[in-house]
């Protein structure tokens, strides 16, 4: 790895000794020097402005027919820029609305998992011992279990509400993040101020949260950056096999699969959300990537 | 090394409990039952349907006697094809889901070991950027996707190949679902090649055979390679399961038979007996290929055999 510290790095390590910046900061200047992941970064924002506010922005809605336009391709004449389905409804404004519920959805289960796996892997490290071993082999439990299995158990239980089941696919993906977050509380929990808190007679659930969470943030977030384009590809592969969100709500995997139906004769009912799908996904790697890269001491 | 792999498949039987269990009450969970159809059937034929099937009993009696079941290696009647129980129909769709999965396994493996080396011999150059952005795909497209595009350009507009089914079980049936499977674990292999196969040439004992003129090939065949399968080897066990579990989409896309199909229908149907039979099998399954590609690991590795 020692060779791919080109001097670019290294004036910047110097620097950082000079100015004495935080590890944050750091982190995070490395973050903006890393042309594909700033790149992507504006993608998703743009991703998301668009998903949230597009929709005000447009004369159609997702749900109402243009009695005008039925199948019809792309055109800029009549407004319908990504083209309209079988029923007349505008397809940028479908697209929209489903790249906002595909990524609600991913948040709602990425906190969920957050939430589990923070809680977890902090209680499991910092106290340590019968109770570390017997969490962690729990965790190893829950690891053998087939994930699509249970995926499609919790849609089966859960079918009638989409954030409700995205609640629950959270609760089963929060493994990595407890392994990851035990990990960093070993490594932080014989640190000077944890001792002084100890001293000062705080309750050890306290410290966990509010002394030991807290310095947590950058593997959470980078992992947590990782964990959500993984919930996006689950939910459109419910929606793909017809269980996820219902008619007339949508997503980019409902789209993608009643496009995928009719990919022959109107092609463009696949290929526009397939992108938006593709760049969304894209991008997410892209920056959890960097990130990680950023805040990864051993590279650095 | 049997004491070993004694142990490991004990130790897999608090899993499958657990998971059994976790299936057993998450399914009884779910609104609706196995015998509710379109048309509602009369009482009396509810209760002697629900008592046949021991579905009057609580929920608990129900469950110690499914375990009880289980345990003297009965799986149970299938409660919605009632003219087959839960074995019959697995073993009926094993075959299907055995070639999809085995022939996509070994696919991805080679072709992935073919580009990670690939990769690594020509890195920074043209062939490795491709592989990169081949890589990307595969990790980010996801399977539905992937599906219909080569449904559309190799069954209908090239005609080269069937679009779904199994037909008469000819290869050309088997090509784009095991394509389509097997896609994301060539990205993930090529990947971890390529990085490992690196490493290693940047080793000092390849610098050495080096030294003496060796050539290139055979640094790459004899010494090189099998130090830079080690990851690509213990990401086979893992590999294994998700192409086992990741059948279930790929049958359902491409209409196969397959044990994966009759999950999700039964999943979708509440057939109970049929779900919880078709998770311990999949477990059993994984559990087994985990052990074997361990099992390889130590014959790679020495210093895990010694351990």
């Amino acid at each position: 790895m020692s060779n791919a510290l080109d001097s670019n790095t290294e004036n910047e390590l110097n620097g950082e000794l000079s100015t004495g910046r935080s590890l944050t900061e750091a982190a995070l200047a490395r973050f903006r020097a890393n042309k594909g992941a700033m790149a992507a970064l504006f993608i998703l924002i743009f991703l998301i402005l668009a998903a949230f506010l597009g929709p005000y922005a447009l004369p159609f809605n997702y749900e109402d027919p243009d009695w005008n336009a039925f199948k019809s391709p792309p055109s800029i004449e009549t407004g319908h820029y990504f083209g309209t389905d079988q029923n007349g409804r505008d397809l940028l404004a479908r697209t929209l609305y489903g790249t906002r519920v595909s990524l609600i959805v991913a948040l709602v289960a990425t906190l969920v998992s957050i939430f589990i796996g923070v809680s977890f892997g902090a209680v499991a490290g910092y106290f340590g011992g019968r109770l570390d071993q017997a969490m962690m082999r729990f965790v190893d439990v829950m690891y053998a279990l087939p994930y699509i299995l249970f995926v499609i158990l919790l849609m089966v239980v859960f079918g009638r509400n989409v954030y409700l089941l995205f609640a629950a696919i959270g609760a089963l993906e929060w493994l990595t993040m407890a392994r990851i977050v035990r990990g960093q509380t070993l490594s932080i929990k014989h640190r000077e101020f944890i001792e002084a808190a100890v001293a000062a007679g705080v309750k050890p659930i306290t410290i966990v949260f509010r002394h030991i969470v807290p310095n947590l943030v950058g593997p959470v977030v980078i992992y947590a950056a990782l964990t959500i384009p993984e919930i996006i590809a689950t939910e459109s592969f419910l929606s793909y096999l017809g269980f996820g969100v219902q008619e007339p709500l949508t997503s980019l995997g409902t789209l993608i699969a009643d496009g995928a139906d009719v990919l022959e004769v109107l092609p463009w009912l696949l290929w526009f959300p397939a992108a938006i799908l593709v760049a969304l996904l894209l991008s997410l790697l892209f920056i959890g990537d960097g990130l990680r890269d950023a805040f990864d001491a051993r590279e650095h | 090394m049997l004491a070993y792999a004694l142990k490991r498949l004990l130790s897999t039987i608090p899993v499958l409990w657990i998971a059994i269990t976790a299936c057993f009450f998450i399914l009884r969970l779910a609104p609706g039952g196995p015998f509710d159809g379109e048309r509602p059937l009369p009482q009396a034929i509810k209760d002697n349907l629900a008592a046949h099937y021991n579905l009057d009993k609580p929920l608990i009696e129900q469950y110690l006697i499914y375990i009880g079941n289980v345990l003297k290696g009965d799986l149970g009647p299938s409660f919605i094809n009632q003219d087959f129980n839960v074995a019959e129909q697995l073993l009926s769709g094993l075959p299907y889901t055995l070639t999809l999965g085995t022939s996509a396994f070994v696919f991805a493996v080679l072709a992935g070991i073919l580009a990670g080396i690939a990769g690594a011999l020509y890195k920074n150059s043209l062939p490795d950027y491709l592989l990169g952005l081949f890589i990307l795909l595969g990790l980010v497209v996801p399977n539905f996707l992937v599906a219909p595009i080569l449904q559309l350009v190799f069954g209908l507009q090239l005609d080269w190949l069937p679009v779904g089914g199994w037909g008469d079980g000819s290869i050309a049936f088997l090509v784009l679902p095991v394509v389509v499977l097997a896609l994301p674990h060539i990205a993930r292999i090529s990947r971890l090649m390529r990085g490992a196969l690196i490493e290693v040439l940047n080793s000092n004992y390849i610098r050495t055979a080096r030294s003496k003129g060796l050539s290139r090939t055979r640094i790459v065949v004899r010494h090189a390679l099998k130090p830079a399968l080690m990851p690509v080897v213990s990401y086979l066990g893992p590999a294994a399961g998700f192409l086992l579990t990741g059948s279930v989409i790929v049958e359902t896309i491409f209409g196969l038979p397959g044990i994966g199909r009759y999950f999700i229908n039964a999943a979708l149907n509440r057939d109970y007996g049929m779900v919880l039979g078709t998770v311990i099998f999949y477990m059993v399954l994984i559990v087994v290929l985990n052990l074997i590609v361990d099992i390889l690991y130590a014959w790679l590795d020495p210093r895990v055999r010694t351990q």
